[in-house]
């Protein structure tokens, strides 16, 4: 099984999904939250994802998962086909990440995204202070080998929403163990957010 | 692999005749209807453990196991047997023969009763919904109401795409591999070579051939080209390079290369167990193939078969594309399905070669199909 207190995300997002649900991960690694879902909460679970290593262990879990990139993932699929879109760390390295959202907001009712913080006091430290790119345990790469290719705050998303008219339906501030309730902007490390349009 | 895998041991095709006569999808009918074809492991008593695997082009019944006194097993050993991805301890394997084909089932080689006589040219063109059908005779004769699964590559992969069009009530889930909705102008062109190598042997005789000697250059050729397009440049670099059968040019139109070499063997052996007015009806069959424009999954009742879909990256003569293609219209009727495009170099004869990666995806999408969820212990 998973340990669920180093997946503080996967404990919560497990909490948001309605039993029975039809799911889609976007960028699902080797299947660990669909299969929590799919275990737990009885959902029928979809995959996407780019690497082939991990198409397997999806797989061996009793996964289904479509190989290939959430940018061109999306478009066939017929409006609000699932309940939930997942997002969960994967939007801040998709090339096109207002063209992945927009879809996701309208292939699922809800879509559940979460990113890095970018603007974690940290961070913030390590750019001020050091001048250096920031180096945090969500966001654990360096410059010249990170697969991120978007960087936001929580602040950010939150703009991004009110622009484009999304609902936030609720919102979750991650730590290093537990939520964070002040301050998310500066103090959490990673955010879920649960949207809809 | 698995060392704990073993083969099935030595085996025998089978045969069963059914005399009623099969509506083609020409509008003509074939019968009565010999199907060749071989069984691996056991039914259970519900008759749910049942697994179709569909022969690409060449192939035939005998995909496991030896034959008496052979020194080579059938041609998917490597994947089915007790232990292996279609494991013959859980499940029921039955591999036929198709239509139209050389080793036991009804093909242009066979007597027409009519006549007494080969059918030759008289055999009715088939296609690949003629083949399903037929396979559906001896489904239903094994008494099987539903195949846990159909799996197959390239032709065979097409099988599996039109059993869950046709018979979509009769299917849990399908495995097609390295195979495609529609036969494209490419595959069609080098399939027409083929025909066109084959007919152009003055030995062919408008396919009345088979008291006398036999079109075997022809043969011979059309076989060539496709071996060419089942490999790779990558594979084929590997396996030949520039390397000489001799020490040096010949300076002679002789097969100086190793590849020139290899293809005229692969020609001259596949020449002694096909039949070249196979090689035209089975193509033919494949250049019909168009599952595309809506007609995949066309079925009005609700569908609910699970896919794994497999496609290989050096492919080029039936490139991933295509089985992306499969994979929108699947999303489009929101199926529970995978895909997965194996990193191999081995072209398209990946799918008879590619074992291990293959087994890994194909035992435990069977797990899944046959035991739900809980696989992971």
């Amino acid at each position: 099984m998973t340990d669920t207190t180093k997946h503080l995300d996967y404990a919560i997002i497990e909490k948001i999904v309605e039993p029975g649900s039809r799911v889609l991960d976007l960028g699902c690694g080797s299947g660990e939250l669909m299969y929590l879902l799919a275990k737990g909460k009885n959902a029928k679970v979809q995959g996407i994802e780019l690497d082939e290593q991990a198409i397997y262990q999806c797989v061996e879990k009793g996964m289904s998962v479509f190989h290939g990139d959430i940018d061109s993932g999306l478009p066939e699929y017929p409006d609000k086909s699932f309940d939930y879109v997942i997002l969960n760390q994967s939007l801040q390295e998709a090339k096109k990440a207002e063209f992945v959202l927009d879809n996701a907001l309208r292939v699922g009712k809800y879509v559940i995204v979460g990113f890095p913080n970018f603007a974690h006091f940290y961070s913030r430290g390590m750019l001020l202070f050091r001048g250096k790119s920031p180096i945090t345990e969500s966001l654990p790469y360096r410059w010249y080998n990170t697969p991120n290719l978007h960087f936001l705050s929580i602040s950010d998303f939150k703009d991004f929403c009110q622009r484009k008219d999304i609902t936030v339906e609720a919102a979750y501030y991650l730590g290093e163990n537990k939520q964070v309730y002040f301050w998310p902007n500066l103090l959490a490390l990673n955010a879920l957010f649960v949207i809809t349009k | 692999m698995n060392p704990k895998s073993k083969s099935v041991g030595i085996v025998k095709t089978q045969s069963a005749t059914f005399d009623q006569e099969l509506k083609l999808e020409s509008g003509q009918k074939l019968g009565p209807i010999t199907l060749a074809y071989e069984t691996y492991g056991v039914l259970n008593q519900s008759k749910t453990n049942a697994i179709l695997v569909c022969h690409a082009f060449s192939g035939d019944a005998h995909a496991a196991g030896f034959h008496e006194g052979a020194k080579d097993p059938g041609w998917w050993d490597a994947l089915i047997g007790p232990g292996k991805a279609l494991d013959t301890e859980k499940y029921f394997i039955i591999c036929i023969n198709c239509i139209g084909g050389c080793k036991g089932s009804t093909g242009p080689s066979s007597i027409n009763p009519k006549t007494g006589k080969p059918y030759a040219l008289n055999f009715p063109l088939i296609t690949i919904a003629d083949m399903v059908d037929s396979q559906k005779l001896l489904i239903d004769y094994l008494g099987i109401k539903k195949l846990l699964c159909v799996i197959g590559g390239s032709m065979g992969g097409m099988q599996a795409l039109h059993w869950v069009t046709a018979y979509p009530d009769a299917v849990q889930s399908a495995i097609p591999i390295a195979t495609a909705l529609k036969h494209s102008p490419q595959q069609i062109a080098f399939d027409e070579v083929g025909r066109q190598a084959i007919m152009a042997d003055p030995y062919w005789n408008n396919g009345d051939y088979y008291d006398k000697k036999h079109p075997e250059k022809g043969l011979a050729v059309a076989r060539m080209i496709g071996h060419i397009t089942y490999m790779s440049d990558v594979s084929m670099e590997e396996k030949f390079s520039r390397r000489l059968k001799g020490d040096d040019y010949s300076f002679k139109f002789t097969a100086d290369f190793e590849v020139e070499g290899y293809l005229r063997h692969r020609g001259d052996t596949f020449v002694k167990r096909f039949d070249a007015n196979s090689y035209l009806y089975i193509t033919k069959a494949m250049d019909y193939f168009d599952l595309s424009g809506g007609k995949f999954l066309s079925s009005k009742r609700h569908v609910d078969v699970r896919f794994l879909v497999i496609a290989f990256k050096s492919d080029w003569l039936y490139p991933a594309y295509q089985s992306q293609d499969i994979i929108r219209q699947l999303k489009i009727q929101g199926l529970d399905a995978t895909y997965c495009e194996i990193n191999s170099t081995y072209g398209h004869d990946s799918f008879l070669l590619e074992i291990d990666e293959e087994s890994r995806l194909i035992k435990h999408f069977l797990d899944k199909t046959f035991r739900g969820y809980d696989i992971r212990t």
